[in-house]
């Protein structure tokens, strides 16, 4: 009797996690069919017809760094372009010059210096959209260690994330005299600030819209308050003349040339990109709230923070907002060639070819907006003033 | 019999339970006598911080678990979003699993069977098992982009499964092969005098005589696969589990530190779960139990 009871529960238990693991496929199932049934559904009402299905890869989770693309889906103004996009999100292993060059997005956004090494190795891959104009990694360091420039950094624990983020620190470094393999200790960086707030690092690398936030949200032991910016120096790459060119649109550039359809949908992407990081710039809160819905679960305060200083890589813009300025891409190629990391490794040997960056598209881009009387200069912008509470909520 | 049994279940029930509550005293009692700095010798750490920022207290924890995640307006209290985060994980480390068991358990049996299947498979099926994570995490979601058999589409989430699977499958294979030798030779002479043929002899004899190496292989396939499941999800940025709250919540790691630690009890929880999912199919399997190898 007991071992059929037994038995029984036995089943009970099988089926169970067989049942589970149904649901999990059938409730996954439903989530992604969900944009595609959408997706037809906003064709169907859309005057202008079936809707371009458009992948775009991150390279990182949903945050206000892409606050721009989420506006754009949210506005709108990516429907309005005809474009049906899907934002991929990306996970710690994901390399989105290898998806992209791999056909399983249309485009992704990285940082131009992590792109160059992979164009070295074969990647056919265009900047077609300089989206950030400046760079946002700093050396953050206690007021107490008085490192105000590079060359303050001889001698001192300096922290670096490595992974293709350390490019601009060692070129600052070098460009101040410094021997980086013996005239600094290098200290690996983790996820948090915890090793800097401990001590174990003097300068800290940080990016404006994350890391160093997250110092500001901390509490300060000995005053019972949060950090506050007067507490810190901070040394900014972009003064430094080592900044290189981050956050841009990538596109396939095999496909640009021979894909004419391909090459029309990039412009429409890239123009509805920018109205997107134009509705950022004129509302960061809303943005902020945009990207918070679209399933960010970082501090609300952090997230409007994180919006503003995005803005201030953006805007104002030099030439228009997406182009490419031949002097910071020289200097990211430049930097790219002649500065040795620990390993005593350059991210490239050669120049790269001519198709690593193109102004075609979104010059295309430019003009039609500015047709619609869109502002893709922000000659006015003032950035708001953010508040951060603790632990970023 | 019937007396003592409810005892013992009482026992080991509160055996755990001081077991849980011995772990946290050694937290808190390891927090209030190491130095903030942790102990450095020649410049390495051999005992780590007990700051607040690196080892929130317990309460701290547990009064933030109670508070919304964030502050927009939609946020759940973080020890729901926790829980879904991990329903997410374990239902999909659960297909992880399954397909593992059933994999591993063919495996064992072909190679059980054919003396050269086994020179062949098994080197392999050790060697698959020393392919880092990171590694292969991103080729299996390349490979799943591709795959599309009429209606079906591969969903991101079944790449996370494989993963689980892959990791799932080693002990079950080891462990079941093991078993499926471990009858006597008396009792396979037996068999063989009366002709009774290897499929009727792996249903009778080899399988039953399995069960002891079964279970505990199962167990490490369970751990496996919620492992591998969670960082998988690390790796390839699946949403709505909890190797994404991980990544999410450590950027709140200095200024919100009893945030970042809510997914790891979640993880911890959900390998709980796990493990006890498979001693219920232990139960039923009892009578073939008389001599559990562990």
């Amino acid at each position: 009797m007991k071992h059929h009871i037994r038995k029984i529960a036995g089943v009970g238990v099988i089926g169970l996690t067989a049942a589970l693991a149904l649901t999990a496929c059938s409730s996954s199932s439903d989530d992604s069919s969900a944009p595609s049934s959408s997706a037809a559904s906003t064709s169907a009402s859309a005057s202008t017809g079936e809707l371009t299905k458009v992948k775009l890869q991150l390279q990182w989770v949903s945050q206000a760094q892409f606050a721009g693309y989420y506006a754009a889906v949210d506005q709108g103004f990516y429907k309005d372009e005809g474009l049906d996009v899907e934002i991929v999100e990306a996970g710690t292993d994901t390399v989105p010059i290898d998806v992209l060059a791999a056909g399983d997005v249309d485009y992704a956004i990285s940082w131009v210096p992590k792109v160059l090494g992979s164009i070295e190795q074969g990647a056919k891959v265009t900047d077609v959209a300089q989206i950030f104009e400046r760079s946002g990694t700093v050396q953050i360091s206690f007021k107490d260690k008085n490192i105000t420039k590079a060359a303050d950094l001889a001698g001192k624990k300096v922290g670096s994330w490595g992974f293709g983020n350390q490019w601009e620190l060692f070129a600052g470094m070098q460009k101040a005299g410094i021997d980086t393999t013996t005239g600094i200790s290098l200290v690996q960086q983790a996820f948090d600030m915890n090793g800097f707030l401990a001590g174990d690092i003097d300068a800290a690398q940080a990016m404006t819209y994350n890391e160093y936030a997250q110092v500001l949200e901390t509490k300060n032991p000995e005053t019972g308050k949060l950090y506050q910016p007067s507490d810190l120096n901070v040394i900014d790459w972009n003064d430094e003349g080592t900044a290189m060119l981050q956050d841009a649109i990538w596109a396939d550039s095999d496909k640009l040339a021979s894909d004419p359809a391909y090459a029309d949908t990039t412009v429409k992407f890239i123009k509805a990109s920018i109205k997107g990081w134009a509705y950022a710039r004129d509302d960061a809160q809303a943005a902020a709230d945009i990207v918070t819905a679209a399933g960010s679960t970082l501090g609300t305060s952090h997230q409007l923070w994180m919006t503003n200083e995005v803005n201030k890589l953006i805007w104002p813009s030099t030439s228009g907002v997406g182009t490419i300025n031949q002097d910071q891409w020289d200097q990211t190629v430049a930097i790219a060639k002649g500065t040795k990391d620990e390993t005593g490794s350059t991210i490239i040997t050669a120049d790269p070819p001519a198709t690593a960056f193109s102004n075609e598209y979104v010059a295309k881009a430019l003009e039609e907006l500015k047709a619609e009387g869109v502002d893709v200069m922000g000659a006015s912008y003032t950035p708001i003033d953010v508040t951060l509470n603790e632990g970023g909520n | 019999m019937t007396s003592r049994r409810p005892s013992g279940r009482t026992r080991a029930i509160l055996t755990g339970v001081l077991g849980i509550v011995a772990l946290m005293a050694v937290w808190e009692l390891y927090k209030w006598l190491a130095p903030d700095g942790g102990v450095t010798v020649g410049g390495a750490t051999v005992l780590p911080r007990a700051s607040d920022t690196a080892m929130p207290h317990l309460w701290e924890m547990a009064e933030r678990a109670g508070q919304p995640v964030n502050r927009s307006s939609s946020a759940v209290p973080l020890w729901r979003a926790v829980l879904e985060a991990g329903a997410f994980s374990f239902r999909v480390a659960a297909i992880g699993w399954l397909v593992g068991v059933v994999v591993g358990f063919l495996l064992a049996i072909v190679m059980q069977r054919f003396r050269t299947a086994r020179s062949a498979v098994l080197p392999w099926v050790v060697l698959s098992q020393t392919v880092p994570l990171i590694a292969l995490a991103p080729l299996v979601k390349g490979w799943g982009n591709k795959l599309e058999f009429g209606s079906f589409q591969w969903e991101p989430w079944m790449s996370v499964a494989v993963i689980a699977s892959y990791l799932a499958f080693f002990p079950v294979a080891v462990g079941v092969l093991r078993g499926l030798g471990s009858p006597e030779a008396v009792h396979l002479d037996l068999m063989r005098s009366f002709g009774i043929g290897w499929w009727r002899t792996l249903w009778r004899l080899r399988l039953p005589a399995s069960v002891p190496y079964l279970l505990p292989a199962l167990r490490l396939a369970a751990a496996n696969a919620v492992v591998g499941a969670v960082v998988a999800e690390v790796s390839t940025g699946l949403k709505g589990g909890l190797g994404r709250m991980i990544i999410e919540f450590s950027q709140a790691g200095s200024s919100d530190p009893a945030k970042a630690w809510a997914p790891i009890f979640g993880a911890v929880l959900v390998g709980l779960v796990a493990a006890g999912v498979v001693a219920l199919i232990g139960l039923t399997l009892r009578r073939y139990r008389y001599a559990e190898v562990s």
